[in-house]
C-alpha cells in the first residue's frame, strides 16, 4: 500500500479537553507528530505571557495544532467527503497544512519576532521544505508533498478551498484557538456553538460558506473573537509582561553588540543578536531556554538586564497609564527628558504601547477585496456577505475602537518618590 | 515613542494623498521592501500582501486627528481617501527625518495604478524565488485579474527602476 493511504492498524487517540479526543487514523500524521519539530510545539506556549494574568493559560502550540486537525479532520470527513465540490484526493495536504500550520512559532511568539525582526510563517516553509524529520515524513508521500503542505499554509495553493479551511475569517484556526485559549484561561466568553457551525459549513468554488440557517451561530463566533481581543488578547497586563520581555531582548542585544561581558554568555541568542542565525538555531530554541536565561540574567553586573529580568520572571510588572496620543503627544517627550534626568533610560522604562501593536483580528467585510469575507448561502443559494444580513456582525465588523497606554516601573517611582522630588513629578504626570 | 505611526503619517505627508485602502497598502509595503524602515507586518491574503497591523495603525491615526479619511462612492465600490490634517503635520514635527529617497520612491508608487501595485507587491512577495516562479506563483495567487505579460514586464523594469533610486536607504 502506498504510504499516504496507509491506516494505523488501531486509531490512536489524544485526549482532549476542548474536542474531547483527537482522533488519528492516517500513517502520515502519526508519523508527523513523532517528530522533533513538531515536539518542540509543546515548548511553545499558545498564548505567550498571557500565563502571567490568567494563570492556567499554560497551554501549548502543540495542543492548539492537534486540535485545529481534528477540527480540519472532521470538516472533511464528516461534511465534505462526498460532496461533488470537494475532491477528496486533497485530504492528506490538507490535514497534514493543519496539524503544521503553527510549525515555525517561535518563543513568545509575537515578542520574539518583533525584536528580531522575524516571520514565523517563513520558518514554518523553511521547516517544511528544508533538511528536517518533518520533511523527511512528508517526502514519503511524494517528493514534492512538503511544498504542497508550503504552498496550503502560504496560501498559494491552487485550490482556494483547501487553503480557506486553514486560513480565512471562519477557519479551523480560529475555531480552535477562541474555545482552547476560553478553555484555559477560564474565562466565560470565548465559548460558541461549533457543532452547529460545522454542520452548516459547505465547500464552494474557492472557500468555505456557511448555510444561511447558521448565521446566529456564526454571529456568537465573531462575538467570542471580538470580546477575547479586549479581554484577555489585549489585556493591559499581559501587554506589560510582552513590554518587558522585549525590553529584555532588546537591552541582551544592545550588551551584545556593544561587547559586554555577560557572566551567563547568550550562546543559544548570539546568532539573532548577530542576525546569522539559521534555521537549526531557530529550532533549537524555546520558551524554557528563554526563561532560564532570565533567570540567570538576575544576576547580571548590567542593572538594567538584572531589573527587567527580576521583573519577568517575578512578576514584577510595569504598571500602565490611559495616553491619549492625539492630545498627550507632547508630553511624551516631557516625560522622556523627565526619566534621563533621574537616571532611567527611557528606551527600558517608558514604554507607549497601542492596539495596533499586537492586530489579533476584528472580522472585516472585505473593503476593497482585502480580505475575503464571511459568505452566507441564502436559501436561493446566491451568497451574501455576512454582515449585512446579520445586524449583531454588521454593529461590530470594522469598526474602529483604539486604545493606547503607557507602561513604566511605578514601584520604583513610588520607593524614591520621597527622596528624588524628580521621580514625584513624574508620577503626578503619568496620573494625570 | 509613536516613530512607528510617525512614519505612517510622514509617509502620506510625503505623498500629499493618497487614494485608496489597497493602494496605501501595497505602497508601504513596497517601501518596505526597498528596505525603508517601515515595520508592519504583512501576510499574503487572497489579494496579495496586506497588513492588519497597518489598517489598524491608519485607523488610530484617523481617531487621533491625524490622518483624515474621506470617503468617495464610486457606484460598484467605495474608495478611501487619506491626507494629513494640520494636527498630524504638527505631530510630523516631532518625527525623525525622513530618508531623502523616500520621497522620490512615493512619489513614483503614487503614480501607479492600484491595479499595478498589486502586481508588483505581489511580485516582491515571492522576490526570494527565481522569476518564472515568481509568476507563476502570481498567476496562482491573482488568477481572475489575468495579468498579462507586458504587465509583468512592466512590473519587472519598475521594481528594478525603484531598487535603483532606493539603493541605499539608511534605517
Amino acid at each position: 500500500m502506498e504510504y499516504k493511504h496507509e491506516k494505523l492498524f488501531e486509531e490512536k487517540v489524544f485526549k482532549d479537553p476542548v474536542h474531547r479526543y483527537i482522533h488519528v487514523r492516517d500513517q502520515v500524521i502519526w508519523d508527523v507528530i513523532g517528530t522533533r519539530e513538531f515536539q518542540r510545539l509543546r515548548r511553545i506556549r499558545q498564548l505567550g505571557t498571557t500565563y502571567l494574568v490568567f494563570h492556567g493559560a499554560e497551554h501549548s502550540r502543540f495542543q492548539h495544532s492537534l486540535g485545529v486537525y481534528e477540527i480540519v479532520r472532521r470538516i472533511i470527513d464528516d461534511g465534505f467527503s462526498g460532496r461533488e465540490e470537494w475532491n477528496d484526493e486533497e485530504r492528506l495536504v490538507t490535514l497534514c497544512a493543519a496539524l503544521l500550520h503553527d510549525l515555525g512559532h517561535g518563543p513568545f511568539s509575537h515578542a520574539f519576532e518583533k525584536v528580531f525582526s522575524l516571520d514565523h510563517e517563513h520558518f514554518t516553509q523553511q521547516i517544511l521544505i528544508g533538511d528536517t524529520e518533518v520533511n523527511t515524513v512528508l517526502r514519503k508521500v511524494s517528493p514534492d508533498f512538503p511544498q504542497k503542505v508550503a504552498d496550503v499554509i502560504g496560501k498559494t495553493y491552487p485550490d482556494k478551498l483547501v487553503v480557506s479551511l486553514i486560513s480565512s475569517q471562519i477557519d479551523a484556526d480560529r475555531m480552535d484557538y477562541l474555545q482552547r485559549d476560553a478553555y484555559y484561561t477560564g474565562v466565560s466568553y470565548g465559548h460558541f456553538d461549533m457543532e452547529r457551525i460545522l454542520r452548516v459549513m459547505r465547500p464552494a468554488e474557492e472557500q468555505v460558506v456557511i448555510k444561511f440557517s447558521g448565521m446566529h451561530a456564526v454571529e456568537d463566533y465573531i462575538m467570542s473573537r471580538y470580546q477575547m481581543y479586549w479581554q484577555v488578547y489585549f489585556h493591559p497586563v499581559s501587554r506589560s509582561a510582552e513590554v518587558i520581555l522585549m525590553k529584555i531582548l532588546h537591552r541582551a542585544r544592545q550588551l551584545h553588540n556593544n561587547g559586554y561581558q555577560f557572566t551567563y554568555d547568550p550562546v543559544p541568542f548570539r546568532s539573532f543578536f548577530n542576525q546569522t542565525f539559521q534555521m537549526e538555531d531557530y529550532i533549537s530554541l524555546d520558551e524554557s531556554i528563554l526563561l532560564a536565561y532570565f533567570q540567570w540574567w538576575r544576576k547580571e553586573k548590567d542593572a538594567i538586564l538584572a531589573d527587567l529580568c527580576d521583573r519577568f520572571i517575578n512578576r514584577r510588572l510595569f504598571q500602565y497609564a490611559e495616553f491619549d496620543p492625539a492630545n498627550e503627544y507632547r508630553k511624551i517627550g516631557q516625560l522622556e527628558q523627565m526619566f534621563r534626568d533621574a537616571g532611567l533610560d527611557p528606551e527600558y522604562y517608558l514604554v507607549a504601547d497601542s492596539s495596533s501593536d499586537l492586530p489579533y483580528d476584528f472580522y472585516r467585510p472585505g473593503e476593497e477585496n482585502e480580505r475575503v469575507p464571511i459568505y452566507l448561502q441564502m436559501p436561493g443559494g446566491e451568497l451574501r456577505e455576512l454582515s449585512r444580513s446579520s445586524d449583531i456582525v454588521d454593529a461590530i465588523s470594522g469598526k474602529r475602537r483604539t486604545d493606547h497606554k503607557i507602561y513604566f516601573p511605578e514601584d520604583l517611582l513610588l520607593k524614591k518618590k520621597d527622596e528624588i522630588p524628580l521621580y514625584a513629578d513624574m508620577l503626578k504626570m503619568l496620573k494625570e | 515613542m509613536l516613530q512607528e505611526h510617525a512614519r505612517i503619517v510622514q509617509f502620506i505627508s510625503l505623498a500629499q494623498e493618497v487614494s485608496g485602502r489597497k493602494k496605501l497598502q501595497k505602497m508601504v509595503y513596497i517601501a518596505k521592501k526597498m528596505e525603508f524602515p517601515f515595520v508592519e507586518k504583512y501576510e499574503l491574503h487572497m489579494y496579495g500582501p496586506y497588513s492588519e497591523e497597518l489598517t489598524l495603525r491608519v485607523e488610530e491615526l484617523c481617531a487621533m486627528g491625524f490622518l483624515s479619511e474621506q470617503c468617495t462612492d464610486k457606484g460598484s465600490y467605495v474608495q478611501y481617501h487619506y491626507n494629513v490634517t494640520e494636527e498630524g503635520e504638527r505631530f510630523l514635527e516631532t518625527a525623525e527625518t525622513p530618508h531623502e529617497m523616500l520621497e522620490i520612491c512615493i512619489g513614483k508608487l503614487n503614480g501607479k495604478s492600484s491595479r499595478f501595485l498589486e502586481l508588483v507587491s505581489t511580485l516582491l512577495y515571492f522576490d526570494h524565488l527565481p522569476k518564472e516562479e515568481q509568476v507563476a506563483k502570481v498567476h496562482i495567487v491573482k488568477s481572475k485579474l489575468n495579468f498579462t505579460e507586458d504587465e509583468m514586464t512592466a512590473a519587472f523594469a519598475f521594481i528594478e527602476e525603484l531598487q535603483q533610486c532606493t539603493s541605499i536607504p539608511a534605517g
